[in-house]
């Protein structure tokens, strides 16, 4: 049993490497979707998370780190759609799905006329969780903890603006300043994972923990300890699941977390359920109604 | 603190260069109540946003503390119509009260002593306290207007904006909000409140008659008249 669980982590030098690494992405990832949840920015953050490819694509052609790349298409989508709704009337979401599948069209082209991405492309759209090494674990590990460290300092304004622009305008915080920096967050968190987990998957660890903390959590540093907790737990199974069914690695662990969240939705709608049965006033209190 | 809290000068509201109200002139002291009664659309949430300081004036001059709107937010508390907050959101009712001494605390300043006796004073004035700990989702209507109404009481403000507080309550309800209003002007607070509520404007110092425009501005006895009602309803014809 033991054997089964903790062999191909303790026998393994590269398992190991793979689970700090998935490990740091699963909080990194926990904390910036925290905000995409809360916020309901998860139409940005998968844009974010695909239209970085032209950016990647550029940098590996050019030779430099591909996380640079990666960066300039995540400042070129961001600000593309700040002034495409700033300067029409078209919505965010119309800006954002436009310059999304632009941008990934743009990568796919690039990297389909590219001999030296033979292979490459799926390395940045699934990551290598498996290929992991010391230096990226570090730079990792630094991102999550300036990730960590900013969402502390700007933890009021951060919760202002989930509930509204205006509340956090009225108490003194730079409205635009603060989406701007939550957006950031989100940013780094995509460019310190997308190398393990690929830029396709990493928007599933950016969703589903959260997701699932929201489900059973009341407090916002409660809901990113369990996200993250739900994001290693999603980890660890993922990459027992791949080692020992030759499955992909980054695949197995989003889909370890959409089945984590499954799992919990499904026994917090029983517990609801039975409690609404036995307190039948719990459902009326429950139905939040506000005067519109 | 000046003599008058509130003061505005041919005052136009509105988004961009397009008015909503046009010719505001207001001269607010401390201790006063004022409505602005209108109905849906009549440019009420656009002249108190201006004066929290959310969207610029389109022209005309406005002070509040003395100062341009928006200067002071730590002596400004506003509750905004329907105020909301994500379904998601992971809040307990004492957070949200909590959140009334943040335009005070900043980005960086710790949570102290004082603040937590200023929340849990603020709790106990509007009977928040035995559901502080409940999730804001599982609370009724009026709970969460309890909950935003102690928040407004945490920001130990000087001046309040409230926009449609008494909106979807019940008579309880509307108790709540008056004895909420009563405290503030006790504190020497102005008392800012937009209302569809013929009652709520009966208790003010002053009421503000809106409809794209100011159609009577005064006490409720000089401005709640008739005419003044048809005329802010729209209604036009013989009666």
């Amino acid at each position: 049993m033991t054997d089964y669980f903790l062999a191909p982590f303790l026998d393994n030098g590269f398992m190991q490497l793979a689970f700090w690494a998935g490990m740091v992405t699963a909080v990194i990832c926990a904390i910036a979707g925290t905000f995409i949840v809360l916020r309901g920015l998860a139409f940005i953050g998968d844009a974010l998370a695909h239209g970085v490819l032209p950016g990647i694509a550029a940098a590996t052609l050019l030779g430099v780190s591909t996380i640079v790349g990666a960066a300039v298409g995540a400042a070129v989508l961001v600000g593309g759609v700040g002034l495409i709704t700033r300067r029409t009337r078209l919505s965010s979401d119309t800006a954002i799905g436009l310059l999304f599948v632009g941008m990934l069209a743009l990568g796919v082209i690039m990297t389909s006329r590219s001999e030296s991405f033979a292979g490459d492309l799926t390395r940045i759209l699934f990551g290598e969780l498996l290929g992991a090494d010391t230096r990226q674990l570090s730079w990792m590990t630094v991102a999550t903890v300036v990730v960590g460290l900013a969402t502390i300092v700007c933890r009021r304004p951060f919760m202002l603006l989930c509930i509204s622009r205006d509340l956090a305008r009225a108490n003194g915080f730079n409205a635009s300043l603060y989406e701007a920096l939550m957006m950031s967050v989100i940013g780094v968190a995509i460019l310190a994972s997308f190398q393990s987990v690929g830029t396709l998957l990493v928007f599933g660890l950016l969703i589903a923990p959260p997701s699932t903390a929201a489900l059973v959590t009341r407090r916002l540093h409660t809901m990113m300890f369990v996200a993250s907790a739900s994001g290693v737990a999603a980890t660890y199974s993922g990459l027992l699941i791949s080692y020992h069914h030759d499955l992909a690695a980054g695949a197995s662990v989003v889909v370890s977390a959409t089945a984590i969240f499954v799992v919990v939705f499904v026994a917090s709608t029983l517990r609801q359920r039975r409690l609404s049965g036995s307190h039948p006033a719990v459902a009326h209190v429950g139905g939040h109604h506000h005067a519109h | 603190m000046p003599t008058d809290i509130i003061v505005t000068d041919n005052l136009s509201v509105g988004y961009g260069s397009i008015a909503v109200v046009d010719h505001l002139n207001l001269r607010l002291a401390p201790g006063t109540l004022v409505a602005l009664m209108g109905s849906n659309g009549s440019g009420k949430s656009t002249i108190l946003k201006t004066l929290v300081g959310l969207i610029r004036p389109v022209s005309g001059l406005v002070t509040v503390l003395g100062h341009a709107p928006g200067a002071y937010p730590a002596q400004v508390a506003y509750v905004p119509q329907h105020s909301a907050t994500s379904e998601t959101l992971p809040l307990r009712a004492r957070d949200v009260v909590a959140m009334g001494r943040y335009a005070r605390l900043g980005l960086l300043s710790r949570f102290n002593r004082h603040d937590r006796k200023v929340v849990d004073d603020a709790m106990l004035t509007m009977g928040v306290t035995s559901f502080a700990d409940k999730p804001l989702q599982s609370l009724s209507g009026g709970q969460c207007q309890r909950v935003h109404l102690a928040q407004a009481i945490a920001h130990e403000a000087d001046v309040w904006f409230l926009d449609e507080p008494t909106a979807g309550l019940d008579a309880e309800g509307r108790d709540t909000v008056t004895a909420c209003v009563d405290a503030a002007r006790e504190r020497g607070a102005c008392v800012v409140v937009s209302t569809h509520d013929i009652e709520d404007a009966r208790m003010a110092d002053v009421v503000l008659l809106v409809a794209k425009e100011v159609i009577a501005q005064g006490s409720p006895k000089e401005v709640l008249t008739d005419a003044n009602l048809r005329r802010m309803y729209g209604f036009t014809g013989q009666h």
